[in-house]
């Protein structure tokens, strides 16, 4: 792997890691709300969540661009009140990457959630757990499975994210170049094909690695449930 | 003395439920046939459901009281609760779901886990997980669970409405240790009338969401299994005739393994016959004699023994089937009748109702007759 690979590799999880990171709470949060309360707009926040998994993700892209770009509402607020750039920024396609990954990350969350059953918080409460303990105890290690797979799910879409990223942030390398936009890069170019395949392999074998991570871990907890 | 005192009304769905009694130290029965609304009332104590109005109090402590405002959570009142279905944590080893009162609840038992994991016998499961237990290891747990978690009020929903009838015999005598143990009021909620005989100290009957007579398991089911006719207490046995001597005229009839004769004259020639036997034909003697006209001798344990002024009722009990004595308190204290004890009884006449056609068929004839002793 030469230099500018790795650094397109490592850019990429960075880029992939941080929008987990940041968007995972959220989505555990609206995952709660959709699978344990009954509010008015509910449908309309469920609608809300899924727009960015049936939009075109140019469409996305030019959203993000208008609301965080450096004129946008938001990314003006956001540049005076923490000093945060997104425009044209590794952090800008951290969150494109993180919006684009949301609906997939509250999905399982929320399935997995709805599969606890309430019964067993009733049983913590009248053993004296109150309701934030009932939730770390039993809520959250039963819904556990659920979170790590959206997670996973989640970081390989963040990867390989591509529409709304380019639109968003641009194709700077460096900065803003991920794998899969280097990919595409190289490919524009006459002579790219040869590094550009060696960027597919180690797409692919990340794509893998990630895949079978998820899987041990899965069956690590299965295994501490059933022994 | 810790008690409880229940008086509540209130509403879940369009189901109105009502309740009023009083439960001591001890095990008192919520009993009644499913969907009497048993379940609800225990959850309202438990703080799990809200009723519109009433109170319930425990000792000092009030749970809830519709006129003050006071209602409790569920996890400050301080009750053990046993579902019907256990409500294991999955994910938790047996010891961590028995402990669960003290790390996730900070409450201290003053029974240590040795001391309820031996009551219990769950010594060779503490590692296990709730996925590899059986039906009855699990509903143990569920008890232990509840014990250490210092309950003030230990609450039991038909905690083995779930399991077979091989576990449901194996669990019974824990729960009799449990309850003999336990210094706190018990309710125990089931419809199941042996459960109930085995366990309670009183039984509160429920049903259509009202609370309707309490009273002692022999008062409650006494009256219930006993049917009573113009002349008092009577017992209602199934049985078959087995054989005829035409000499003597006398056919033999099996009851639940026992044999008594009786004249044929008063019995269809074959089949299923139901016998019906005033209390006062039946009289108690401590063993089996050689030397007595009376030659129908049933071995009895007594199943409970009530004094009703100069009178006792004596509910036996042979087999699966049970019989109900009258004599006088006299000839009980004499005796010294008490439950458990190994008795015959002396069936002197017999009223047959017979032709049931319960087994065989046969169009019902409305006969009562009096045979004469045997």
């Amino acid at each position: 792997m030469t230099g500018t690979e790795a650094e397109i590799l490592l850019l990429s999880v960075k880029v992939a890691f941080f929008a987990i990171l940041v968007a995972l709470g959220p989505a555990f949060a609206v995952a709660w709300l959709l699978a344990r309360r009954n509010f008015r707009g509910k449908a309309f926040l469920q609608a809300v969540v899924t727009l960015p998994l049936v939009l075109p993700p140019v469409v996305t892209g030019y959203g993000l661009l208008v609301l965080f770009g450096t004129q946008g509402a938001l990314g003006h607020t956001m540049e005076t009140l923490f000093g945060l750039t997104f425009a044209f920024r590794w952090t800008g396609a951290a969150l494109a990457a993180g919006v684009m990954a949301f609906p997939l990350l509250v999905r399982p969350i929320r399935l997995s959630l709805e599969a606890v059953d309430r019964g067993l918080e009733e049983a913590a409460g009248t053993l004296g757990a109150s309701r934030l303990i009932a939730f770390f105890t039993v809520t959250l290690p039963l819904a556990l499975p659920g979170v790590i797979a959206g997670a996973v799910l989640g970081f390989a879409k963040a990867l390989g994210e591509f529409g709304a990223t380019i639109t968003f942030v641009s194709n700077i390398p460096g900065e803003t170049q991920t794998l899969s936009l280097a990919i595409y890069a190289l490919l524009q170019s006459p002579t790219g094909n040869e590094a550009a395949f060696r960027l597919i392999v180690i797409a692919i074998l990340l794509a893998l690695g990630a895949v079978l991570v998820s899987e041990w871990v899965a069956r690590r907890l299965v295994r501490g449930e059933r022994a | 003395m810790k008690m409880l005192d229940v008086n509540i009304a209130g509403k879940i769905g369009s189901f109105a439920v009502s309740a009023r009694f009083q439960a001591e130290q001890g095990v008192t029965a919520l009993f009644g046939p499913s969907g009497a609304g048993k379940s609800t009332i225990l959850k309202m104590i438990a703080g799990t459901a809200r009723p519109d109005s009433g109170h319930i109090v425990a000792g000092e402590r009030v749970f809830f009281d519709s006129v003050t405002g006071v209602s409790l959570p569920a996890r400050a009142r301080g009750v053990g609760f046993v579902f019907q279905d256990g409500r294991l944590f999955p994910h938790m080893s047996v010891r961590r779901n028995l402990t669960y009162a003290r790390w996730a609840g900070r409450r201290e038992a003053s029974r240590s886990l040795e001391e309820v994991v031996g009551l219990l016998g769950l010594a060779a499961h503490l590692d296990r997980y709730p996925g590899t237990l059986s039906g009855g290891e699990r509903q143990r747990v569920a008890i232990g669970r509840a014990l250490l978690a210092e309950p003030e009020i230990l609450l039991l929903d038909e905690p083995l409405s779930s399991l077979d009838r091989d576990r449901r015999a194996e669990i019974l005598p824990y729960l009799e240790a449990v309850a003999n143990e336990a210094h706190t009021p018990i309710l125990y909620v089931s419809h199941e009338t042996d459960e109930v005989a085995r366990l309670a100290d009183q039984v509160v009957v429920v049903e259509n969401g009202n609370v309707g007579a309490i009273g002692t398991p022999a008062e409650i089911l006494g009256q219930r299994r006993f049917p009573m006719d113009e002349e008092g207490p009577v017992s209602i046995l199934e049985g078959r005739v087995i054989d005829v001597d035409e000499r003597y005229g006398m056919a033999r009839v099996e009851i639940g393994g026992a044999l008594i004769e009786l004249s044929k004259d008063s019995l269809p020639v074959e089949g299923g016959v139901r016998l019906r036997i005033h209390a006062s034909d039946i009289a108690i003697a401590m063993q089996a004699h050689k030397g007595l006209s009376i030659r129908n001798q049933l071995q009895c344990t007594v199943e409970a023994v009530e004094l009703r002024g100069h009178s006792a009722q004596i509910a036996l009990s042979f087999g699966r089937q049970k019989l109900f004595s009258r004599i006088t308190t006299k000839s009980a204290d004499i005796l010294g009748l008490k439950t458990g004890m190994q008795v015959t009884a002396l069936i002197k006449a017999i009223s047959v109702e017979s032709g049931r056609a319960k087994i065989q068929g046969k169009t019902e004839r409305q006969a009562s007759l009096k045979v004469f002793p045997v």
